[in-house]
């Protein structure tokens, strides 16, 4: 295989990551108001998580800087073109980053609402927008023969782009919802429960529109398959979750979401941008790919790194493994005492 | 404005602000892994204290490095693209690396540190906070690197069929003569800072009626603080020093511009302390200046000659054409940066630094032999001291950046040639203005939250639950929570 084909599926691995990680962390964000009825519960939400969004949010500044190492022009053209979405989900992300840390630092209500509004939005806008882009970066965006993106902030709102948001919305909802009935007992498992057949319902109609109609656009016979398998995954998790098996519910919306992302890059390759205004403008892997000896360099990197990096990480989902429920949950001046 | 002029001063901002955090953080994760450390080591309960004291402050300072890092890893794609088209080949994967070497390993082990009190045992999870440590330093080692090849541009080949610089040698890039100098120098400021912030903090507490019964805890903080301040100063002098040789080396117009040096001075340059006048270099009304000292610093020698800004100048031109990029890109149409900048930013990185230092080595002497000091300005000055390191970071790199202009690789790339053709002026001030308001309400949050958590001081012992590889009983709340 040709190294700039391993790279394309390379980044294609390191957003299945993201989604597949971040997306059930923004689903708990965007949830916490509609799950938890109480403070407590809404800190057991956000402890479900605490360890381990930082690193899930990892993954996408990683394939950031590997798409600028592999694919200069695919970066440059990307990030400049879609520069006000861009700017969108950084402002969401600071915000969010910022309120796990700082919410539990003053009891004031008024504060902690505060922080609440920035993790429940801070997660909803990325969760949003990436869909968005997504489905804009496969449906193609006017790019100019300089490999420039001549449109504006308007081209990327069309229906398919839009219909690609909530796809990513609504399954990462159903996602996180799924996570917190993992990850917690008690009352809110159960409601997360209900709450994610309900929202999964939604998901699964729209994620097979979506599904249907990328493959009318760009599809061929392989990603027919992918996306049917990961149709069939996301009713499987349903059901696994109606049945009140939450392990393998949650296993079936992170199937969903991996098979989903990977079906995109397929029907993207072998371009990795492509151009409305003329297919001969499109950004290839071989167009906007960097020179053979930084791929070689990079190649080398990641197969050393990767595992070891997959390896600790698993294992702090090990560590982590124990449900959480409201009685761990510290008093606050409890917490004070012992941290 | 143009979309050049915006999109530099918010990477100016942007980045200069990000590193108001990054020494700290990479300074702090060595001082509190060497808390626990000393707490593991000795049984010592006042270390745990302070190990968990300064975890607090620390984090507070650690959450906005990270997300202000965010935007770093975009800006270059969004502001700068024809930038990283250029250079995406060479430039990309030590950022890349980074994020896989670095970023994983610094967020997921804070995390299993954070809350992984009672799941951990001891020794592992004060390891886990070393691996931290390990984090920042790998981080900054790539991003140096990336950073230094801007700087002197090694192991790659133009290619001029496709307008971009290719990467020939990875090594070459990753121990460039300036990143192996620079490193260091860096990570030295980081661990001033850190024992800056150490000495100050605690001298602070020790100052207050309310945190009485603890003195003897903080007075041992203030001396390992002032201790890591010192060490660490020398280390940042005599990297400094390496550094101005490599500089002046392999850029010769910056040594000369932060002299404000315009005729080459053959043997025994001074070097001026202050002067007062015109800063241009023009005119001199008083100048402060230590006989042969820049020399020194440039060559290594006493009597070394120092190139001055004009025949740099001309030098320049016949060697990169008055044109270099085919656009009109400098509106002197040559090749000095702004020398009032590089001339004060400096002198102010090297006399806060010098302050920084003096003031732990008269807090160290105050204190000395279990010494009480009982003047009061000792926590005024205390504090004043991770302020002054951490500034002195900051013009460090306004320096560096400023004096590399007018080119962002040097004499590969001007600056001007960088910027994205495709934004709009209004993208880019949207940016600008939405990320800098949102900066500042961040600085104002951040440091209110860091007064109230310092003013609690050190909480009071608790034993920590002794676990095995299994975790601690599964009904007690936890240990530390969100
Ligand atoms: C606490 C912070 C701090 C302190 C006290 C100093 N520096 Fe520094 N300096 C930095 C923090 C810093 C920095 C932020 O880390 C920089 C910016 C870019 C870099 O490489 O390091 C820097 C850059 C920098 C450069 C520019 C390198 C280049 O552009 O290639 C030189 C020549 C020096 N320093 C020299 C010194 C000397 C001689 C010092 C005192 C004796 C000194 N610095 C104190
Ligand atoms: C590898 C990393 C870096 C790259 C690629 C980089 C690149 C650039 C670019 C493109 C500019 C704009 C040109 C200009 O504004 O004149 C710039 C300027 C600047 N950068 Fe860097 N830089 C890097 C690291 C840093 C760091 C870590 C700091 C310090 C915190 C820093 C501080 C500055 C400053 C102060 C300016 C001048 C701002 C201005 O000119 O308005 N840079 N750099
Ligand atoms: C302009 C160039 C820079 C870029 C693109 C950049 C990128 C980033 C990013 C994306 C993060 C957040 C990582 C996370 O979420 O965990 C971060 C944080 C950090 N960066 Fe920077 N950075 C730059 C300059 C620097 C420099 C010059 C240093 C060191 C000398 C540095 C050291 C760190 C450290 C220690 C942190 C905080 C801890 C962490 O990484 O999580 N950065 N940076």
């Amino acid at each position: 295989m040709e190294l700039t084909t391993v790279w394309f599926a390379l980044i294609a691995v390191l957003w299945v990551g993201y989604f597949c990680l971040e997306g059930f962390d923004f689903g708990v964000g965007m949830l916490l108001p509609v799950l938890a009825r109480d403070d407590t519960e809404r800190r057991v939400m956000i402890n479900t998580i605490g360890p381990v969004w930082d690193g899930n949010e990892v993954w996408v500044l990683v394939a950031g800087g590997a798409t600028f190492a592999a694919f200069p022009e695919w970066y440059a053209t990307l990030f400049s073109g879609f520069y006000l979405p861009l700017l969108m989900i950084l402002v969401a992300l600071i915000v969010r980053g910022l309120s796990f840390e700082y919410r539990h630092k003053r009891e004031e209500a008024s504060w902690k609402a505060r922080w609440d509004a920035a993790i429940i939005w801070g997660s909803f806008v990325p969760a949003l927008l990436w869909g968005v882009a997504f489905a804009n970066i496969v449906a193609g965006v006017p790019i100019d023969a300089d490999k420039e993106f001549t449109g504006s902030l308007l081209t990327l709102l069309n229906p398919f782009g839009l219909l690609g948001g909530l796809v990513t919305l609504t399954l990462f909802a159903t996602h996180g919802a799924l996570f917190v009935a993992l990850k917690t007992d008690g009352d809110i498992r159960h409601r997360a429960r209900d709450l994610a057949v309900r929202i999964g319902s939604v998901a699964a109609v729209l994620a097979v529109l979506f599904l249907v109609w990328t493959q009318v656009r760009t599809g061929t016979p392989t990603t027919a398959v992918v996306f049917a398998a990961a149709s069939l995954a996301l009713v499987g998790g349903l059901v696994a979750a109606r049945a009140g098996r939450e392990g393998w519910a949650f296993s079936g919306t992170f199937v969903t979401i991996a098979l989903a992302v990977a079906g995109l890059f397929l029907a993207l390759f072998p371009d990795v941008m492509p151009s409305t205004t003329d297919p001969a403008y499109s950004l290839t892997t071989t167009n906007a790919a960097a020179t053979a000896y930084t791929l070689k360099v990079m190649t080398w990197v990641a197969v050393v790194f990767t595992p070891i990096v997959l390896g600790y990480q698993a294992w702090t989902y090990w560590v982590f493994r124990k449900r959480i429920s409201v009685h761990h949950i510290p008093t606050p001046v409890l917490a004070d005492a012992t941290r | 404005m143009e979309v050049l002029d915006i999109a530099r001063w918010q990477f100016g901002i942007i980045t200069v602000y990000h590193f108001l955090f990054v020494p700290l953080t990479i300074g702090l994760t060595a001082v509190i892994a060497g808390l626990e450390t000393a707490w593991l080591r000795t049984g010592n309960q006042d270390y745990l204290r302070l190990t968990k004291f300064f975890a607090k402050l620390f984090l507070i300072n650690f959450a906005i490095g990270v997300v202000t890092g965010i935007v770093q890893e975009f800006q270059f794609g969004m502001n700068w693209s024809d930038y990283s088209r250029f250079v995406g080949d060479v430039f990309g994967a030590p950022l890349a690396i980074e994020g896989l070497l670095a970023f994983f390993l610094e967020s997921t082990f804070l995390g299993l540190w954070i809350f992984g009190w009672d799941k951990l045992p001891r020794g592992l999870h004060a390891a886990c906070m070393w691996l931290v440590h390990l984090g920042t330093l790998a981080s900054s080692w790539f991003i140096l690197a990336a950073n230094s090849w801007m700087q002197h541009p090694v192991g790659h080949r133009f290619n001029p069929e496709s307008g971009r610089a290719e990467l020939t040698d990875f090594w070459a890039v990753m121990f460039n003569k300036v990143q192996v100098v620079t490193f260091p120098h860096v990570i030295f400021a980081a661990y001033m800072t850190a024992g800056t912030f150490l000495l100050g903090v605690s001298a602070y507490l020790y100052m207050k009626r309310t945190h009485a019964d603890d003195r003897p805890m903080y007075h041992r903080a203030i001396r390992i603080g002032a201790v890591i301040t010192l060490l660490a100063g020398i280390g940042v002098a005599v990297t400094g020093d390496l550094q101005g040789k490599v500089m002046t080396e392999v850029q010769p117009m910056k040594m000369a511009a932060a002299e404000g040096l315009y005729e080459t001075s053959e043997g025994c340059a001074p070097f001026s302390v202050l002067t007062i006048g015109t800063p241009d270099g023009q005119h001199e009304k008083f100048a402060l200046t230590v006989p042969c000292l820049l020399s020194f610093l440039g060559t290594g020698s006493f009597d070394g000659t120092v190139e001055g800004i004009n025949p740099l100048r001309e030098q320049y031109v016949e060697e990169y054409g008055q044109d270099p990029t085919s656009t009109t890109w400098t509106e002197s149409g040559d090749y000095t940066p702004v020398i009032p900048v590089t001339y004060w930013s400096f002198r102010f990185m090297m006399g806060l630094g010098m302050f920084a230092a003096a003031g732990a080595a008269l807090i160290l002497w105050l204190t000395r032999g279990g010494r009480t000091p009982g003047v009061r300005w000792l926590g005024v000055l205390g504090l004043s001291l991770p302020i002054a390191t951490t500034l002195a970071s900051s013009w460090g790199w306004i320096f560096t950046e400023m004096g590399r202009q007018p080119w962002v690789v040097f004499g590969l790339m001007t600056t001007e040639s960088a910027v994205s053709p495709g934004v709009s002026v209004f993208e880019a001030a949207t940016s600008l203005v939405v990320l800098t308001s949102l900066y500042a309400v961040l600085a104002v949050v951040e440091v209110k939250l860091l007064v109230t958590y310092v003013n609690k001081g050190a909480a009071p012992f608790v034993e920590p639950p002794d676990v095995g590889v299994g975790g601690a009983d599964e009904d007690q709340p936890l240990t530390f929570a969100y």
